[in-house]
């Protein structure tokens, strides 16, 4: 079990992320909360495809499973790729 | 790692809270959703198999198990819906897609859609599957034409 993503994640608290699930659902905005599951709480959310999905109207804010996410789609500048690289090279050396 | 939800009354006495004992300390901490006023929220329910859950938040844990209270069932087929009363739902968390709060200050659904009777939206329900059934049926039968 790697905690890798979970604290990339967690880093990424307060920005505004484009959630694509694997029903093509696809949710923009800020993201609230993540957990060790990569279950994640968005605030302020807003579908993309909004005609097609008329139930989500007055959804706000939402808890996504983490096993449903196909996508996060993240701010480009919230990718740190130096510290990624540092972290999974530790990672592959085993600490 | 044991973790535990409880709900019992704040010591300010009418709310609902959720408390959460963590028996182990430093373990990875679920995500607390945060929902407070249990009991008073109306939660929107996405399922796997595309069903649209509605009703008052009651309970839920780690795995996203959900208990709504008042739970309905949203058919929504084009422009017509209709919200078929299902009572007291528990929800084994494998089959949530999403969770979401509804803002009780904004319209549910576009104002161009109509509520309709059970037996109208289940007819509606009907012709559409009957609808794609054929459309793929014919796509079978077109295949060997090799188009997209």
């Amino acid at each position: 079990m790697t905690y890798l993503f979970f604290s990339y994640f967690k880093d990424l608290v307060g920005r505004e992320v484009t959630v694509e699930l694997k029903n093509d659902l696809a949710i923009r905005g800020t993201l609230h909360s993540v957990d060790q599951y990569l279950n994640i709480k968005l605030e302020n959310t807003r579908v993309v495809d909004q005609d097609k999905y008329p139930h989500m109207l007055s959804v706000r804010n939402c808890f996504i499973r983490g096993s449903v996410v196909r996508y996060v789609q993240l701010p480009p500048d919230g990718v740190d790729i130096e510290l990624l690289h540092d972290a999974t090279r530790r990672e592959a050396r085993g600490g | 790692m044991i973790t535990s939800y409880t709900r019992g009354r704040s010591e300010t006495g009418e709310e609902l809270k959720l408390q959460l004992y963590h028996l182990t300390k430093g373990g990875p901490r679920p995500l607390d959703m945060e929902f407070t006023g249990i009991g008073h929220q109306k939660l929107l329910v996405l399922l796997r198999d595309g069903r649209k859950l509605l009703g008052l938040l009651r309970s839920f844990d780690q795995f996203a198990n959900v208990v709504l209270e008042g739970a309905c069932e949203r058919v929504i087929v084009g422009n017509l819906y209709c919200d078929i009363p299902l009572g007291l739902y528990v929800i084994r968390g494998e089959n949530v897609v999403l969770i979401g709060e509804l803002d009780l200050e904004k319209e549910e659904l576009p104002s161009h859609m109509t509520a309709v009777p059970a037996a109208e939206i289940k007819r509606a329900q009907k012709a559409e599957r009957e609808a794609t059934d054929l459309k793929g049926s014919m796509r079978k039968r077109m295949e060997f034409l090799d188009f997209d």
